[in-house]
């Protein structure tokens, strides 16, 4: 037995069905992850993607509760079915981890990231362009007499399609802030 | 109630409040205050070694003969770096160690000062968990968290960074039961798919055990409930390199060793079972062989605290997350209260074919001539040695896989062997810990010459604590796993693979005040190794080996297990092709 007292509510690891169905088609997931706000904790995380071969397609992270020195990791992933078992399982491994959870296939959920677009252009290109970002909901944060910084919150669908629509129109740069995620309805 | 004190003397005192007695180290400036301390009380012995990766290879041998966690303290820089391998060592065999390293302090931290490193970046990736430790406030709880992390659930190393500054610093101690922890893996199965098991076990026609290091983790108990449900069972059992002891060598449902090198009859039993239970192992590379055709014909249940390794590489219908002793107790109630029944005529049927295997014997050997036969060298040392109260450490290569198939382990713990990292240097140093563990006993390391002398100055430990651990070297002047590769791999270009410039063993002996035998004729072997046992003190037994011995049975890498090598008169020409030879 552990001297140690151990907390309620503590984490058991074990929140994984450990018999999915595999099949060899790659998916794409988002997870999730909840942790003890210490130094080095995202390392661990991006170390371990790194050194098991796992992709990052999307990462943020930031405190979500100061109080409780929670932070809240949200990754996007791919991999085939047995992968994203084992990128869970091994998350799930290390110890200032509390929860994984796989918003992909618990329940529906919702994502918006946000990006700023730096577009650049005269005439006719310009007034297309603010009118696409009006289409798309995108403020204009920041202009200029030859440029525009468009603001747009949405899926990663919307925003690569928005980042389409603005390329022949003087697209200087884009930045990102990657994936958001959140599950619906009442329960946390 | 908290008491102030100094960080170096909260070391000291969460040791000795954690039960820890002994522990191996190096000084040096970063951890100088830590070892002022030590110097002051009587508690806790330290062991100093020659080199900082022999003092975490020593932890791990202490750790896996005694069971409780081993420590190690070393200092910042070098002293750090240098007990990577054997972190990294702990962390694949899931051994559980606490490594103390120094730092420089914290206001240094970042400047590239003299002996820094980035300890903590450096070990994340070979530690179960590691802090740098800034506020000698939380040193304490730390320290306990630290054996907290180290021992439960999977274990495993881990390393903690204190900076010189927060070792002279006062600050509150915090004892071990104030200290509030997440970290609590589940040990409990699942009841419900615990009673699959037991129902696939009643009507399974040709079950297997196939058990590994998890159950000598889970502590004695899950050893001896292993034994109690083979015995009611009556089904085969095999094991991992790592799981030896677990089940007695002379148990009469024993098959041996299975694996790359493990038995014929362990090996074809794997491939042809129709349930096989995974009990603490993990599906190891060593222990597949071609993954496609491992075991096609199986139900797979598989036992293990880690959910990382159910369904790693391959896919089971049983899962089981929990710790072995407890599930296995669950397991025999169930099985029990359901009326103990299993397909007696199939199993019996089943126990045929396992003896007609068996009938192959595939470690059978000829000694003969003037030269000796490595598998003659631990027969003899298998006979002469099983009745005492014995430890086994090995290094990494044919000696270790041949004392793997030729010594008889009877208990858990006994067997101390670098499986996942297959760490050349290993042995010596881990039969320093395991001698300090156990003052009494008789402790063997089987080593090869080119292994042994990766860590041989910590002859000088061994002579300075008078620790009498038997070097029991396999001298056949090859690197003779990498020349057998070499042989089957590399159209027999045996590129670096002898060891040229070899040292006089019993000089090199002599020159620490250590005995030293060499023995190279079979009619002196008994007698030479009487004489080792009978020395007490320190030996380096130079055994000169058939030089070009290969190491069999072998499964070929990329090969199922029904395919495997036995004997010298194997057809070896072609034995692993291209899509073999790239695997390790």
């Amino acid at each position: 037995m552990s001297p140690l007292k151990i907390k309620k509510g503590s984490t058991s690891h074990s929140a994984y069905d450990l018999r999915p169905t595999f099949s060899d088609k790659e998916e794409r997931h988002t997870l999730a992850v909840l942790v003890e706000n210490e130094p080095g904790v995202l390392s661990r995380v991006i170390g371990l993607f790194a050194g098991r071969g796992y992709n990052i397609d999307s990462l943020t992270v930031a405190e979500v509760d100061h109080l409780g020195h929670r932070s809240r990791i949200t990754i996007v992933t791919s991999g085939t079915p047995q992968i994203i078992v084992q990128i869970k399982a091994q998350l799930g491994r290390i110890v200032d981890v509390h929860e994984v959870n796989d918003l992909t296939v618990e329940g529906p959920s919702v994502e918006r990231e946000l990006a700023l677009f730096k577009v650049t252009g005269t005439g006719n290109d310009r007034i297309e362009a603010i009118r696409l970002a009006d289409i798309f909901r995108a403020s204009v944060v920041d202009s200029t007499l030859e440029s525009f910084v468009f603001e747009i919150t949405g899926t990663p669908e919307k925003i690569d399609a928005f980042a389409e629509l603005m390329r022949p129109l003087g697209l200087e740069e884009i930045a990102r802030t990657g994936v958001a995620a959140l599950s619906r309805g009442a329960v946390a | 109630m908290t008491k102030a004190m100094t960080g170096a003397k909260m070391v000291v005192q969460a040791l000795i409040d954690q039960g820890v007695d002994t522990v191996f180290g190096y000084p040096g400036g970063a951890v100088l205050p830590i070892y002022d301390e030590i110097f002051q009380q009587n508690s806790i012995k330290h062991v100093l070694v020659r080199h900082e990766q022999g003092a975490v290879h020593a932890a791990e041998g202490y750790a896996r003969s005694t069971g409780k966690p081993g420590v190690a303290l070393v200092t910042s820089g070098p002293g750090a770096t240098n007990a990577v391998t054997g972190l990294t060592d702990a962390l694949m065999d899931s051994i559980p160690i606490v490594v103390l390293t120094g730092q420089v302090p914290t206001f240094m931290i970042g400047s590239d000062a003299f002996q820094e490193c980035d300890t903590v970046g450096i070990t994340r990736p070979c530690t179960k968990h590691n802090w740098l430790v800034k506020e000698t406030d939380k040193l304490s709880s730390v320290l306990h968290e630290a054996f907290h992390i180290a021992t439960s659930g999977r274990p495993g190393p881990v390393v903690i960074d204190i900076p010189k500054d927060v070792q002279f610093a006062t600050g509150e101690y915090t004892e071990a039961r104030q200290v509030e922890t997440h970290y609590n893996p589940q040990v409990k199965g699942d009841m419900a798919i615990i009673t699959e098991l037991a129902i696939a076990m009643e009507t399974a026609k040709r079950p297997l055990f196939y058990t590994g290091g998890g159950v000598i983790n889970s502590g004695p108990a899950a050893s001896q409930l292993l034994r109690e449900l083979v015995a009611a069972t009556g089904f085969p059992i095999t094991s991992t390199l790592m799981g030896l002891g677990c089940y007695p060598a002379s148990g009469e449902n024993w098959l041996g060793m299975l694996g790359m090198h493990g038995l014929y009859e362990a090996n074809m039993a794997m491939h042809d079972c129709d349930l096989m239970i995974n009990i603490g192992a993990r599906f190891d590379d060593r222990i597949t062989g071609r993954l496609d055709a491992f075991s096609p014909g199986s139900t797979k249940a598989h036992i293990d605290i880690d959910a990382s390794s159910i369904n790693k590489v391959i896919k089971v219908d049983i899962p089981i997350l929990g710790d072995v002793a407890h599930v296995l107790e669950d397991l025999l109630n169930v099985w029990k209260s359901r009326g103990r029944k299993t397909d007696k005529e199939s199993v019996q049927k089943w126990w045929h074919e396992i003896n007609d295997w068996r009938k192959v014997d595939c470690l059978k050997f000829e000694q003969k001539g003037k030269v000796i036969k490595p598998q003659y060298a631990l027969s003899r040392l298998e006979e002469l040695t099983k009745k005492h109260d014995r430890y086994i450490c090995t290094e990494v290569g044919q000696h270790q896989m041949w004392a793997a198939q030729y010594l008889g382990f009877e208990d858990p713990n006994r067997w101390m062997t670098s499986g996942g990292l297959g760490t050349m240097g290993y042995g010596f140093p881990a039969s320093i810990g395991v001698q300090m563990g156990h003052p009494d006993a008789l402790v063997i390391n089987v080593a090869g010459e080119a292994s042994w002398l990766m860590n041989m100055q910590e002859l000088g430990t061994a002579m300075q604590y008078n620790l009498p651990v038997k070097q029991f070297i396999l001298n056949n002047e090859r690197l003779g796993m990498v020349r057998q590769w070499q042989e089957l791999l590399h159209g027999e270009r045996y590129s670096s693979s002898w060891s040229e410039s070899l040292p006089d063993f019993v000089k090199l002996a002599e020159a620490f005040g250590a005995k030293g035998i060499i023995c190279s004729d079979p009619a002196d072997l008994d007698d030479a190794i009487m004489e080792m046992l009978n020395h007490d003190g320190p030996v380096l037994f130079d055994c000169l080996v058939e030089k070009h011995e290969n190491c069999f049975p072998m499964i070929p890498s990329g090969k199922p297990h029904n395919e495997m090598l036995l004997g010298e008169n194997a057809d070896t020409a072609n034995a692993i092709q291209a899509g073999g030879a790239v695997m390790v």
